[in-house]
């Protein structure tokens, strides 16, 4: 059964359209463009897609985070790295040595084609759910069944953030013969 | 398989899945920079992200597992962020570049 264009459940379905062309446009922008504050343009584009797949997915607690943590935080923290580091207008691709795109696409290629016929050809066997994935459940969950992991990460991202904090003070402080 | 209602099917998410997946393999491969290497990694991680959620959302039977799972993997994905970006800040300190072919040397 198919939708007709102009009722709601077609206009889902342009939506998701959409929203997956923005993923692979943003992505395929990503890692192809010369300069790398486009590619960091591409790289949000492709994130607030994979966020709407989010959405679509049935979790809108997950999509809102995926904004919020890659888009505002990730991204943001590229582009100070860009900034800082300073790439000017030199060129970022290619010319590394003639064999590299080659090899790139071949093995990306090989890497699409195996998983695109993993998935196509497997006969997935859906189970009956035992809940139904809302927010509630998903803090529920947190609390409960993961909370060992999810105090272990909030170690872990403190833990980061010394690092990268001691990573860049020894930096400064002592400087080897160049 | 209508066009419209692709969003209710297992295969469009796993498809897209493994299109980002190659692509960010790709810009590994190729980008001379540490910081596109750094792009492609996130859009990496994204795919995997998307291949828990899709099976969350279609085959498990507890669709909260996925999400907490993706959620586990954006926080570590902040924090790889965050330690690879100050390396390459001290990288860039040392070198003047950030082109991962100059980066040559080793130093205990």
């Amino acid at each position: 059964m198919t939708p007709s264009f102009f009722s709601a459940d077609g206009l889902v379905g342009i939506i998701f359209l959409l929203m997956l062309a923005a993923a692979l446009v943003g992505a395929i922008v990503a890692v192809t463009a010369k300069r790398l504050v486009r590619a960091l343009a591409g790289l949000i584009v492709c994130f607030v897609g994979v966020a709407a797949m989010y959405f679509f997915l049935n979790s809108p607690f997950v999509s809102m985070m995926q904004i919020l943590i890659y888009v505002g935080a990730i991204a943001v923290t590229i582009a100070f790295a860009i900034m800082l580091t300073a790439p000017g207008d030199k060129e970022q691709m290619g010319s590394r040595n003639i064999l590299y795109g080659p090899i790139g696409f071949c093995c990306a290629a090989l890497v699409t084609f195996g998983f695109a016929a993993l998935a196509l050809t497997t006969n997935w066997i859906p189970f009956a759910k035992i809940n139904d994935g809302s927010v509630q459940e998903v803090g529920r969950q947190l609390l409960t069944t993961h909370v060992m992991v999810f105090e272990l990460v909030s170690v872990m991202l403190l833990i980061a953030i010394l690092g990268a904090l001691a990573i860049t003070i020894e930096g400064r402080r002592k400087r080897w013969k160049s | 398989m209508e066009i419209l209602t692709l969003y209710n099917n297992l295969a469009t998410y796993l498809l897209l899945a493994a299109v980002l997946f190659g692509l960010g393999i790709y810009g590994f491969i190729t980008r001379r920079d540490f910081v596109g290497m750094l792009i492609s990694a996130e859009i990496i991680l994204n795919s995997a992200a998307l291949n828990f959620m899709a099976f969350n959302r279609f085959l498990s039977p507890d669709p909260a597992t996925g999400q907490i799972f993706t959620l586990f993997i954006m926080a570590i994905a902040a924090a790889e962020a965050a330690i690879g970006l100050s390396l390459i800040v001290v990288v860039y300190r040392y070198y003047l570049t950030i082109d991962c072919q100059d980066v040559t040397k080793l130093h205990g």
